[in-house]
Formats: structure tokens, C-alpha cells, sequence
């Protein structure tokens, strides 16, 4: 396939365009230059000639071509040049007539904003859209607290099975990772603690560190970020898949409530697992601390229980644990609200599912400080 | 209906391919020639590998052996460039249209032309908007995103995506599948133009007896490992219980009625 080209050679009254080669969509560039280059040089002073296009020697054109020279011929009609046409095969003529029927004289640009216009726009889009999107979760609130009254007042209607499913992965495939990240920040903060603690020679008091820290603060807030992503995302995923496979609306059609059925589990399996896992990760936390101020302190474990009790009292714990049930619920509320969110395409279930993750730990964290505030204020 | 066309003029070879897949062997000793200009429908009862056999002349899937030439060169002893090449002369509707979901339709199109050459902008645009026309669309259904199509649409959209580029053959996987009698038709017809006006070499795998009646020069039957290949009148006379089924059954005889 030779490249395509355009030869002009003019007389006193024509100027006749030989064209050549294969006008493909792939060899058209070339062409292009050569036109535009051209205009300045070749057409001078032929302005009012007639132009007369020889297509002989055009191995192939295809749509792109015909749509190519259909456009520069009528560029050159426009500034009122004549032209015609001369010589044309078969299957060039073909496509040129399909291309002429077919082809949309004023391309509609693509409708993009730019600058500032385009800010506000989207300032302005995603500010209702937050608005909507909070009416919604809190919609959704209300008709989980519903149906959570109607399985209380009968209790025959809790679905036992995949509530205890749903303990089991959330619970007990989390104990892993949940025990590792809490040891491991048990040993970083008494680390940390213990050298900027030395300035003071009050080593001793990493201890009280690690536990006050540990038992308020990082146990909790830990195991909910981890939760939030495993499982909130788990929760989005699975309800999302669900929605895209019409599986949600044969539930409805059957006379099943989803929200009875796959959301009031989760929640309520939720709620009953992280108050057990933050326990869970505040003794890896304790025992992370234990580690590291054994081995700076040069302390036995026995000591370090022994100061345990002293630095952490029982509220310092109960402060911890008590958020443990008010995180699980958020989560698990926006992770099976964004669950049930997911339009009809698979590209939407990622999108909620990263929603989720976002939302449910930004508010766990926003809870966290309005409940640390709260504590305080109340002297506990 | 349309006849066969005598040419000896074959845009795709296959010789002696075999598909398998473990020790199912899908196609054994398969040979297929298929015609400059024709559209072949391609059938056969399900997990006869109609689909493998299409992707396989595609290069999605990696046959086992056997040689595939494509407009006369041979798949396995081209350089990697070349191939490229082969492969940009090969359009493809993949059932559901597999439009890139977080694109515009228009965009869709652009991504593929851009990618292989280096024209203008608005250019590439505007052939963009003639692909949309030509697969049927109206215009302003370029600027719309997949998931705002109704499923006859999509077709159309995936028709135009694939027509990008200008291919000289196109494969169609159950193009007419999931679309109501009337949609079905259309695309018949839209397949029957482009394949008229763009000079197109067409293989479709499709269970649309009308489809084979109204738009199909020959019809490939996958049966035992192999294809069987014929106009309809051809396989109609074929002795095998499938393809008597399949013909002369009730939905076989309605179709050749309804197109005698």
C-alpha cells in the first residue's frame, strides 16, 4: 500500500488535482500535512480556476479518505471555487456516495466546560449530590431502624443462619490482621513513648501510655478501619453484585425483604462482633506493649502487669469498647446502603465499594473525635 | 435470499486447526475457507465452539495446531508488526457490543483511531460522528455513555466501534441475540448495507434462522469437530440428524417459508 498523495498541475483556465495512493484512516496523515502545507504555496493566484479532482490512480479509500476529501472539496466550493470530478473507479464512487449520505455536515463539539465555568459546575454538582446522598443514607436509617423494631418485637423473623455466617467472616477471619496491626502498635507506641518519656526519667509511664492509648483509643479505632475496609467493603461488593444480577429484585418479587433478609444480618452480625474484636485487639495491643517495654525497661511481665493496673482503669477500657457497637453500626449502614445503590453495571459496583470505604472511615473518625470531646466534657 | 459467491478469492485460510482445551478437543482437523465479499453465518448446537472458533481466527485464543491465513498470510509467520497490522483489518462485535464502559460512545470510536494514527482532532471526531450514522445511531447518541443505551443500541454503538478503522472483515458474535423480531431485522439490514456499501467480508456466529435466510451467502455448520459449509439449499439436502433438525424442524421450515 503506497502512501496517499496530491499532485496539482494547472493550465490557463483548470488546475486539475491528481490524487494517488491508498486514502486509509492509517496512511491519511501524511495527506493532511501535504494539503495544509500546501495552501499557502500551490493554489496562489489559481483562486478562480476551475478545479478539476482525477481520482484514477486511488488504489483504495475508505471512509475516512472519502470523508477527508469530501470536506476539502467542499472547503474549496465554500470560498467559490468550482470543482468537478474526473475519472473515478467503481468502488471509490461507492464509498464516496455512501460517506456523502451518511456524513453530518456540523459535527456537534463535544460539550465540555473548561476554567472556572467548569469549577463552579462541578462545585455546584457535587454539593447536591452530597445533599441528596445524606437524605438518602438517612432514609435508608429509617427503614433499618424499622425493620430492626419488627425483628425484635418477633424475634422469629431474625435470620439466624446468615447472621451467624456473616460472625463468622466478619469475626473470625479478621483475627488474624486485627491481632498483628494491634500488636504492632503496641510495640511502636511504648517505642515512641519510652524514648521521649526518657527525657523526663519517666520511662515508667510508657506503660500508662501504651494502655491509656491502646484501651481509648487505638484498639477501637484500629480494628474499625480495618473492619470498615475488609468487611464495608465486603458488604458493598457482595449487595452491589447482587443488584447488578437482578438477584435483589427476584428477593422482592419472592416476598422477601433484602433489608430483612442480606442488611439487618450484617448490621446486627456486625454490631455483635467488633465490641469482641476490639477486646481482642486491646490485649494485642497490651501485649505488644508488654514486648517492647520489657525490653527497654528491662521489666518482667509480671511488672508490667502489676503497673498495668495501676495506670488503666476499668473506664478506660469501657470508653473503648463501648464505641465499638456505634462504629459497627455506621459501617455496616453505609456499606449496605452503598451496596443497594449500585445502578445496573459492573463498573458501578467498584465505585460504590471505594464510596463506602471512604465514607464509612471518615465517619468513624468524625465519631470518634465528637465522642472523644463528649468524654471529656462529661470528666469520664 | 443471496447466493454463494463462486470467487476463489479467500480473505481467511484455516487448515487442519485443532482447539482444545485439557483433553477436550473442541476442533479436530478443521478446515474453512472463507470468501471475499461473502457473508458467512457460522452454527452449530452449544459447546460445539462456535465462539472459540471465532476468537481463534481473531488471536484471542492460541490454537493448538493447524495454520490460519489471513488476506493471504499466515498468522504464525508474521513478525509481530505485521500482525498488528492483520489485526487492524479485523473488526469485531463482541455480543453484549463490550463498549468501554467509562467512555462516550463518540469516544470510543476516537480511542481506537487515535491510537493508530496521528490525525486532527476534530477530524477524528467528525469520522467518529459518520461511524455513528453509519451503524445506524442518531448522532446525539454519541455523546451518551454505554449504560444510557437500550441493548439494541449498544449493538449498534459496538458495530460502530468496530467499523472504526475501516477493517475488511467483520465478526459478528450473535449479533441479532436478545433483540425484539423488528430490531432484529434492522440489524439484518444494517449488516446487509455496510457489508454492500463498505465492500465487507462478514463472518457471523448466529442462531437467527432469518438472519441466515435474509442475510447469509453460506452458512458453516460446526458438527463433529469440523465445519460444514453450504448455502442452505446445500445443507438442506446433508444427511445428518442435526442439520435435519435444524432446517427442517418447525422454526427451520418457517424461516425457509417465510423467505422462499
Amino acid at each position: 500500500m503506497t502512501s496517499p498523495e496530491i499532485k496539482f498541475s494547472s493550465d490557463k483556465t483548470t488546475l486539475t488535482c491528481f490524487l494517488s495512493g491508498s486514502w486509509t484512516t492509517q496512511k491519511l496523515a501524511s495527506v493532511i500535512t501535504q494539503i495544509s502545507s500546501s495552501k499557502n504555496s500551490n493554489e496562489a493566484g489559481v483562486d478562480n480556476a476551475v478545479r478539476v479532482f482525477d481520482l484514477k490512480a486511488v488504489e483504495i479509500m475508505d471512509t475516512a479518505g472519502a470523508l477527508y476529501f469530501l470536506q476539502y472539496k467542499e472547503g474549496i466550493e465554500g470560498t467559490g471555487g468550482k470543482t468537478s470530478l474526473k475519472s473515478v473507479p467503481k468502488h471509490v464512487r461507492q464509498i464516496l456516495d455512501t460517506v456523502q449520505k451518511h456524513r453530518i455536515k456540523e459535527c456537534p463539539p463535544e460539550n465540555s466546560l473548561v476554567g472556572l465555568k467548569k469549577l463552579l459546575t462541578d462545585t455546584g454538582e457535587s454539593f447536591f449530590k452530597t445533599i441528596t446522598q445524606v437524605q438518602e443514607l438517612v432514609a435508608f436509617l429509617g427503614l433499618v431502624l424499622v425493620a430492626f423494631a419488627r425483628q425484635m418485637t418477633n424475634p422469629k423473623r431474625i435470620r439466624w443462619t446468615p447472621l451467624v455466617a456473616q460472625m463468622e467472616q466478619i469475626g473470625i477471619h479478621a483475627l488474624p490482621i486485627v491481632g498483628l496491626i494491634s500488636f504492632l502498635i503496641g510495640v511502636v507506641l511504648a517505642f515512641q513513648g519510652a524514648g521521649q518519656l526518657e527525657r523526663f526519667g519517666a520511662q515508667i509511664f510508657t506503660i500508662n501510655l501504651v494502655a491509656v492509648g491502646v484501651l481509648r483509643e487505638m484498639g477501637i479505632l484500629l480494628t474499625a478501619i480495618i473492619v470498615a475496609g475488609r468487611s464495608g467493603s465486603a458488604f458493598t461488593a457482595q449487595l452491589g453484585t447482587m443488584k447488578v444480577n437482578e438477584e435483589i429484585d427476584a428477593m422482592r418479587t419472592i416476598g422477601l425483604d433484602p433489608i430483612d433478609v442480606l442488611v439487618l444480618p450484617r448490621i446486627l452480625g456486625l454490631m455483635l462482633v467488633l465490641p469482641l474484636l476490639t477486646f481482642y485487639a486491646d490485649i494485642m495491643g497490651i501485649l505488644g506493649g508488654a514486648a517492647m517495654t520489657m525490653l527497654t525497661l528491662d521489666l518482667s511481665f509480671y511488672q508490667y502487669i502489676r503497673y498495668l493496673q495501676d495506670a488503666a482503669s476499668l473506664g478506660d477500657f469501657w470508653v473503648g469498647i463501648i464505641k465499638a457497637p456505634i462504629f459497627a453500626f455506621i459501617i455496616a449502614l453505609i456499606g449496605c446502603h452503598e451496596g443497594l445503590q449500585v445502578s445496573r453495571s459492573a463498573e458501578s459496583v467498584g465505585r460504590q465499594t471505594t464510596r463506602s470505604v471512604v465514607e464509612a472511615i471518615f465517619f468513624v473518625i468524625v465519631l470518634d473525635a465528637l465522642l472523644s470531646i463528649l468524654f471529656s466534657v462529661m470528666g469520664i | 435470499m443471496p447466493t454463494a459467491i463462486k470467487s476463489k478469492d479467500f480473505v481467511i485460510s484455516l487448515k487442519g486447526i485443532r482447539n482444545q482445551f485439557g483433553d477436550h478437543i473442541l476442533h479436530d482437523h478443521l478446515d474453512l475457507d472463507i470468501r471475499k465479499g461473502e457473508v458467512l453465518g457460522v452454527v452449530g448446537g452449544s459447546g460445539t465452539g462456535k465462539s472459540v472458533l471465532m476468537r481463534t481466527i481473531i488471536g484471542l485464543n492460541q490454537k493448538a495446531a493447524g495454520s490460519i491465513k489471513i488476506l493471504k498470510q499466515d498468522v504464525d509467520q508474521v513478525s509481530q508488526a505485521e500482525l498488528r497490522a492483520l489485526r487492524q483489518r479485523m473488526g469485531v462485535l463482541f455480543q453484549d457490543g463490550a463498549l468501554f464502559s467509562s467512555l462516550t460512545v463518540s469516544q470510543n470510536i476516537e480511542a481506537v483511531i487515535n491510537e493508530h494514527t496521528k490525525l486532527p482532532k476534530q477530524f477524528v471526531r467528525e469520522i467518529a460522528a459518520l461511524k455513528i450514522v453509519l451503524a445506524g445511531l442518531p448522532i446525539e447518541a454519541g455523546d451518551k455513555y454505554p449504560s444510557e443505551l437500550s441493548g439494541g443500541m449498544r449493538k449498534r454503538a459496538g458495530i460502530a466501534r468496530a467499523l472504526a478503522l475501516d477493517p475488511d472483515i467483520l465478526f459478528l458474535d450473535e449479533p441479532t441475540a436478545g433483540l425484539d423480531p423488528i430490531g432484529a431485522a434492522q440489524f439484518d439490514a444494517l449488516i446487509a448495507k455496510l457489508q454492500d456499501t463498505l465492500g465487507l467480508t462478514v463472518v457471523m456466529i448466529t442462531h437467527d434462522l432469518d438472519s441466515l435466510h435474509a442475510i447469509c451467502n453460506r452458512i458453516g455448520v460446526l458438527l463433529d469437530k469440523k465445519i460444514k459449509v453450504g448455502t442452505i439449499s446445500e445443507l438442506s439436502k446433508e444427511p445428518d440428524p442435526w442439520i435435519k433438525e435444524y432446517f427442517g424442524g418447525p422454526r427451520g421450515r418457517a424461516a425457509t417459508r417465510s423467505h422462499a
